[in-house]
């Protein structure tokens, strides 16, 4: 795997050349946009006030994580099993996905309050569909050959799942780990937006309403950051895991 | 041991084969010959359990019974290994899924890994062998079935010719020195002259029993003796006479 992604980079460098160049050039104010050196700057130097709004999000977003993969895995599971559930559930699992999050976010704060939950909850709309319906797919990927050679051995749903079904699922789960890594941080952010004390979002709200774009912007590439590290994460857990993979 | 007493399957309204009886001795080895195509691994999906039968019915010891999958091993072209388990793990898969004591499959699997020339690569991957060895470890995974009739879907025909003769061999093995009842599936004349006590010529669809040959020749036999060359002569004239019969 290469450690850096050359094209990627020079991507990025490129447009913050022009970025950088375009708000020099135009003389644009700070407060309306700030160019990429003020922001890392601020970034940087503003970390101290930036961190725990960060570690807020971070734990809202990884919770939110914990119980997408906890909820998602027994459901996809049963709805493997029994296919009438998978009837049952699909409608809401797609619901889930079309009803804006902002539309839900006031709601789920005047339910669960400005704390954690209701911004953990926000991740977990997000979160749970891709894993849980990549991990059906994967289960149902499973090569019937393979489970002619399992029924024969006459082996149990239980021997099936944790022997055959569950490895086979394994890179698609992880490709929905990684789609729900990604977007995990909108659901925490839209929560902050909509009532809350702490967080990314919360210091962006503040910093918009004080001029402060710089921050704005800082709380962002923190936020980029954060989920590009645990995107990351994810694709270093996954190698580690399925370590098969890369031998086939 | 074992008697197929007028099963019939339909595929979208044709028969693949109707009212086909077979009868298998203990300990002997039969081979269906045939051209590809016919319906010989349809009868043996049938048999096992994978689809239902449309009519006839089994008996397995005189006792009539629903299908083999508890009876017969079976072991087909693709060696099925799972990639994520070492060649030792694959061949335990059938003593982990019918809960049989871990040691002593262990030590059954240790002795066939070096009955069949595998010792030393028991923590091997699948990918890490060539496909003579992936075989062996099949062979050895269908041994641990325990079953007493063994079913081979072409178990050979995926290999090349060299790695094909050496692994003929160990086929006989299953029967002289393993004791196991053998039903083969094959289109390879050459093969079945080798190994068969009991060649079953198949037709083309409705797939029907068009010949049975018996040879007593000893083995392990060769391919200039005069006996088998005879019976060769025969059965290609029959599978020629077959297809002159299709094509008008």
């Amino acid at each position: 795997m290469n450690r850096i992604n050359f094209p990627a980079a020079l991507l990025v460098a490129l447009i913050l050349g022009a970025w950088e160049a375009g708000v020099r050039l135009l003389s644009l104010p700070v407060f309306i946009l700030p160019p990429p050196s003020r922001i890392i700057w601020t970034a940087l130097v503003r970390a101290p006030d930036i961190f725990p709004h960060a570690l807020v999000t971070f734990s809202e977003i990884l919770l939110g994580l914990g119980l997408a993969v906890a909820t998602a895995i027994p459901l996809s599971i049963a709805m493997f099993a029994k296919p009438s559930l998978e009837k049952a559930f699909s409608p809401f699992l797609v619901a889930s996905q079309a009803i804006p999050v902002f539309a839900l976010a006031p709601l789920l704060v005047v339910w669960l309050g400005y704390g954690m939950a209701s911004k953990v909850f926000m991740a977990w709309i997000i979160i749970f569909f891709p894993i849980s319906v990549s991990l059906l797919e994967g289960f149902k990927s499973c090569d019937p050959e393979f489970r002619v050679l399992f029924r024969l051995m006459g082996a149990s749903f239980f021997n099936t799942l944790t022997l055959l079904y569950w490895p086979w699922a394994l890179p698609r789960f992880f490709a929905g780990l990684r789609v729900g890594v990604g977007v995990a941080g909108i659901g925490a952010v839209i929560g902050e937006w909509v009532g809350a004390q702490k967080g990314l979002g919360f210091l962006m709200i503040q910093s918009n309403a004080r001029l402060q774009t710089d921050l704005v912007f800082a709380a962002i590439l923190w936020l980029t950051a954060m989920g590009l590290a645990l995107w990351h994460f994810t694709g270093i857990l996954e190698t580690i895991i399925i370590k098969w993979k890369k031998e086939i | 041991m074992l008697e197929v007493c007028s099963v019939t399957k339909y595929y979208q309204g044709q028969a693949v084969f109707s009212k086909l009886d077979l009868t298998v001795g203990q300990g002997r080895f039969h081979v269906l010959l045939g051209p590809s195509g016919c319906g010989k691994s349809t009868l043996f999906d049938g048999l096992t359990g994978v689809f239902p039968l449309d009519g006839g019915r089994l008996l397995w010891k005189g006792e009539p019974l629903a299908d083999l999958r508890l009876h017969a091993a079976y072991m087909q072209q693709k060696d099925l290994l799972l990639p994520w388990f070492s060649l030792l793990d694959n061949a335990l898969l059938p003593a982990k899924t019918s809960g049989r004591d871990m040691k002593a499959a262990k030590d059954e699997a240790c002795r066939l890994f070096e009955r069949l020339g595998l010792k030393g690569y028991e923590s091997h991957g699948a990918h890490q062998v060539s496909g003579g060895m992936r075989q062996r470890c099949a062979l050895v995974r269908t041994l641990m079935f325990d079953r007493d009739l063994v079913l081979l879907d072409e178990p050979l025909s995926a290999l090349d010719a060299i790695t094909r003769q050496s692994l003929q061999s160990l086929l006989l093995m299953l029967q002289t020195e393993f004791k196991k009842t053998i039903l083969m599936i094959t289109h390879d004349i050459e093969e079945a002259l080798l190994l068969a006590d009991e060649i079953h010529l198949m037709s083309a669809r409705p797939m029907a029993v068009s010949r049975h040959y018996v040879l007593s020749s000893p083995k392990p036999r060769k391919f200039n003796d005069p006996d088998l060359m005879a019976v060769k002569a025969q059965v290609l004239d029959q599978l020629e006479g077959g297809l002159s019969r299709e094509s008008h």
